[in-house]
């Protein structure tokens, strides 16, 4: 079996992000992706459709209004190849509802997620949760004797590692909104 | 432009005239102050667009547009189809052969379901279409109501955009965008469903000038230096060619494209839908590539060290396995749609733009080349393995094909349906005026090919050309899905040549099970179920002939080309067991084509 290539199908190949060689696997990367489009339920059913049917991955989404009443902002994270992520962009831009698609990936942005997360407690270990709800700057937003339901806001990573601190208490319900992010405003200088 | 001219249509904005020739028209027709209903808005709406024909089947949810037509009398024609997907392919037909934007009208739910095919084709095809849907009053959507079909959403993935019309002061405007839509940028279909109280709403009449969509651009500026990084591969290239699809066409960039290859000396091949784009009697023509193209055109794709694909897509019906087609190639690509650009292959020159502009900016950047070395090499393959088939005193399909290019000299518009005669009639008529090739490519539709030749009929009649012979070619089992519409080509007289290529096989699929499946031939015979074709035409009040020699044929040919008031249909009863050769087979290699039957299958 002659597995040589020719020039031009190596230029393709690292083109495409994809191995060389048998056994490499390709470079696979999350993306965030903001999408500026008509705030309309046929907008929103459209973009969520795309996904499927290019049989794209969609980790999460969030969705809500802008500043002008008749936009909405919807913040995707997916992740996949250099390739397929340019794939997502372009069908993107191609929909007739979206006003901009913006990969905030590689530049300076803020992101935040808002958690909301029942877990159990006891007497026993009250303070304990409660100081690690300090260090996460969190809030209680609701108390039962045996179970406090909690707020966290902040970038995923946080989010994930105060869920994972929760997890030994026993967690009832969790639900996080997905990320939203917004690029920075450009400091003079900067 | 293409060779026809569409300069006698009085169209003041035109149901897909280029944008430039829209001119703004301020008129009683797009202005009223008296208020009337949303269905009559509709109705005046079509005439203010320009719409010259409208494929549609009433019911239920459309009836006040009916009954509208009925009163008012608009200047466009109502062709009433015989079955939803038939007018679908119509307005295909008629847009492939025109250019123009086609345009459906049904009613909701099973009206609305029956048009999901053709939509799902034109999509696939980028053909452009807009289709009208009736839906059951707003208060009522979502209760299952009575003939309530939620047509945006079945048809989301197949749509390039969709509307639902919420206030009859919406109504106008959507029809405007639509059109819009439909026609510039890549061409596509679009569905605007027309709940029924909306069409009994009142108000005044405003046809808007231009479209407002934020959201949707079609202007491109083309980069210059993509163009110039186009014309230093070219001059550095020995082994150039030029791989066209139907994206040439679309945007009539056959002169252009004609013209760039004469001139550089490259060699052309075409996609299916580029069929027609280049004359094919030129020696500069290598036919179609792809799975079923010629051996010598996917010779030159495996051994060329540049593609220039021109409004191509990169099929995998053209590729075969990717990995291994034209090992050697740079590749330039010029397209209108950006996400095709580098989806299936990564590409070293994008061109975004449309075909004909980037052609007039690269036309006067490039040399004449010197390709004689490389013709010379493309003659030996061509020699090696010419198409051919057996030329005894049989019929058989490749034969009425060439048997037709003779009769018409290339002057016609073939319609061709999906399977084996597909192939042979891509291969064999060798075609030389653009658009004269229309077939359903990437869906694949069987059933595509009698409504969409009545859809190209209509076309040609309404621009004076209706000298042109329109050539309707089937296989016996796609005519059957939609030949209820030949009653429908009798009605308005189209002097369409219906064939039948009967070989009394579900051809295609029966060559798949001789090559791949042991000739296990499971339900692909239909010779014990076939219809007597003659006297279905004759049902139809269609004219019915019948030929199974070479002789016949002839004298069939005769007689059909002498009727011209009507539409005429030949039954071919042709070879069973026919091969189209060469092929790829799905999955392989471009270089690993069969050119001839494994003779130990064929033998025992
Ligand atoms: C609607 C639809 N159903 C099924 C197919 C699969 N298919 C492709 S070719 C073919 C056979 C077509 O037979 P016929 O119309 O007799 O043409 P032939 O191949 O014999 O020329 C079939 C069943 C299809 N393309 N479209």
């Amino acid at each position: 079996m002659e597995s040589t290539l020719t020039p031009q199908q190596i230029f393709r190949k690292r083109a495409a992000g994809e191995p060389l060689n048998e056994g490499e696997t390709p470079q696979i990367r999350r993306h965030i992706i903001n999408v500026t489009l008509d705030n309309s339920i046929g907008a929103l059913n459209r973009v969520a459709n795309l996904f499927c049917q290019r049989g794209f991955n969609l980790e999460s989404v969030a969705v809500g209004k802008t500043d002008d009443t008749s936009l909405s902002r919807m913040t995707l994270v997916t992740a996949g190849t250099t390739r397929k992520v340019e794939q997502v962009l372009l069908q993107l831009e191609n929909l007739v509802d979206t006003v901009e698609v913006d990969d905030v990936t590689d530049l300076e942005f803020v992101e935040r997620e808002l958690c909301l997360l029942k877990v159990r407690y006891t007497s026993k270990n009250r303070s304990e949760v409660m100081d690690i709800l300090d260090i996460f700057k969190g809030r209680v937003v609701d108390i039962t004797p045996e179970t406090m339901t909690i707020e966290v806001t902040g970038p995923t990573k946080k989010i994930n590692a105060f869920v994972g601190m929760m997890e030994p208490f026993g967690i009832d319900e969790l639900h996080r909104s997905g990320r939203v992010a917004m690029r920075r405003a450009l400091v003079h200088g900067s | 432009m293409s060779e026809y001219s569409l300069e006698n249509l009085d169209t003041p904005s035109g149901d897909g005239l280029p944008a430039s020739a829209s001119s703004s028209i301020v008129s009683q027709e797009t202005v009223s102050q008296e208020t009337m209903t949303g269905a009559e808005i509709f109705v005046r709406a079509l005439d203010a667009q320009g719409v010259k024909y409208v494929f549609g089947h009433p019911g239920g949810a459309v009836i006040k547009i009916y009954d509208e037509i009925a009163r008012i009398q608009p200047r466009f024609k109502h062709i009433l189809v015989r079955h939803e997907q038939g007018g679908t392919h119509m307005a295909e037909g008629y847009a492939k052969a025109t250019g123009r934007v086609g345009t459906v009208l049904v009613t909701s739910g099973p009206g609305a379901t029956n048009t999901v095919t053709g939509i799902a084709d034109a999509y696939m095809d980028s053909v452009p279409i807009v289709v009208f849907t009736g839906q059951v009053p707003t208060h009522l959507i979502g209760n299952d109501a009575f003939q309530e079909t939620d047509i945006i959403g079945v048809t989301r993935s197949i749509t390039k955009h969709s509307f639902q019309v919420k206030r009859v002061q919406d109504l106008t405007r959507t029809i405007k965008e639509a059109y819009h839509i439909a026609k510039t940028g890549r061409p596509g279909p679009v569905v605007v469903d027309l709940p029924k109280d909306i069409l009994f709403a009142e108000d005044t009449f405003r046809y808007p000038e231009g479209v407002a969509l934020r959201g949707y651009s079609t202007q491109v500026n083309i980069v210059e230096t993509q163009i110039a990084l186009a014309a230093r591969m070219i001059s550095e290239s020995k082994k150039p060619l030029l791989y066209v699809g139907g994206g040439t066409l679309n945007s009539d960039a056959a002169e252009e494209l004609t013209a760039f290859a004469r001139k550089t000396k490259i060699p052309v091949t075409t996609t299916l839908h580029g069929l027609s784009s280049f004359p094919e009697n030129d020696p500069l023509s290598l036919g179609m590539l792809g799975m079923h193209g010629t051996w010598y055109a996917n010779q030159a794709v495996q051994n060329c060290d540049l593609i220039i694909a021109v409004g191509a897509r990169f099929d995998d019906r053209v590729t075969g396995k990717l990995d291994a087609w034209a090992p050697h190639a740079r590749v330039v690509h010029i397209d209108i749609d950006p996400s095709c650009i580098s989806k299936n292959i990564p590409v070293e020159c994008p061109i975004l733009g449309n075909v004909k502009d980037v052609l007039d900016m690269l036309g006067p950047l490039v040399e004449e080349k010197d390709t004689a070395e490389w013709l010379g090499q493309i003659d030996v393959w061509r020699e090696e393995c010419p198409l051919a088939y057996e030329k005894d005193d049989r019929l058989r399909a490749q034969g009425v094909i060439e048997k037709l290019r003779e009769k018409t000299d290339g002057n016609a518009v073939v319609v061709s349906d999906v399977g084996q005669h597909q192939m042979w009639t891509a291969q064999y008529f060798k075609y030389v005026h653009p658009r004269s090739h229309i077939t359903s490519g990437g869906l694949g539709t069987m059933g595509f090919c009698l409504p969409a030749a009545i859809g190209a009929a209509f076309g040609l009649r309404l621009e004076g050309r209706d000298d042109v012979p329109v050539i309707s070619i089937s296989g016996d089992g796609g005519f059957v899905m939609n030949a209820q519409e030949m009653s429908v080509a009798a009605a308005h007289r189209l002097p369409i040549k219906i064939i039948v290529i009967n070989n009394r096989f579900l051809g295609m699929v029966r060559q798949w099970q001789e090559l791949f499946h042991e000739n296990r031939y499971s339900h692909t015979d239909l010779t014990d179920t076939n219809p007597d074709f003659v006297k279905l035409a004759e049902a139809n009040h269609v004219v019915g002939l019948r030929a199974s020699t070479p002789k016949e044929l002839d004298e069939a040919i005769e007689k059909a080309w002498s009727i011209n008031d009507g539409p005429v249909l030949i039954e071919c009863q042709v070879e069973k067991e026919e091969m189209v050769f060469p092929m790829v087979p799905a999955g392989a290699a471009t270089g690993d084509m069969i050119t001839e039957r494994f003779s130990h299958d064929h033998d025992v």
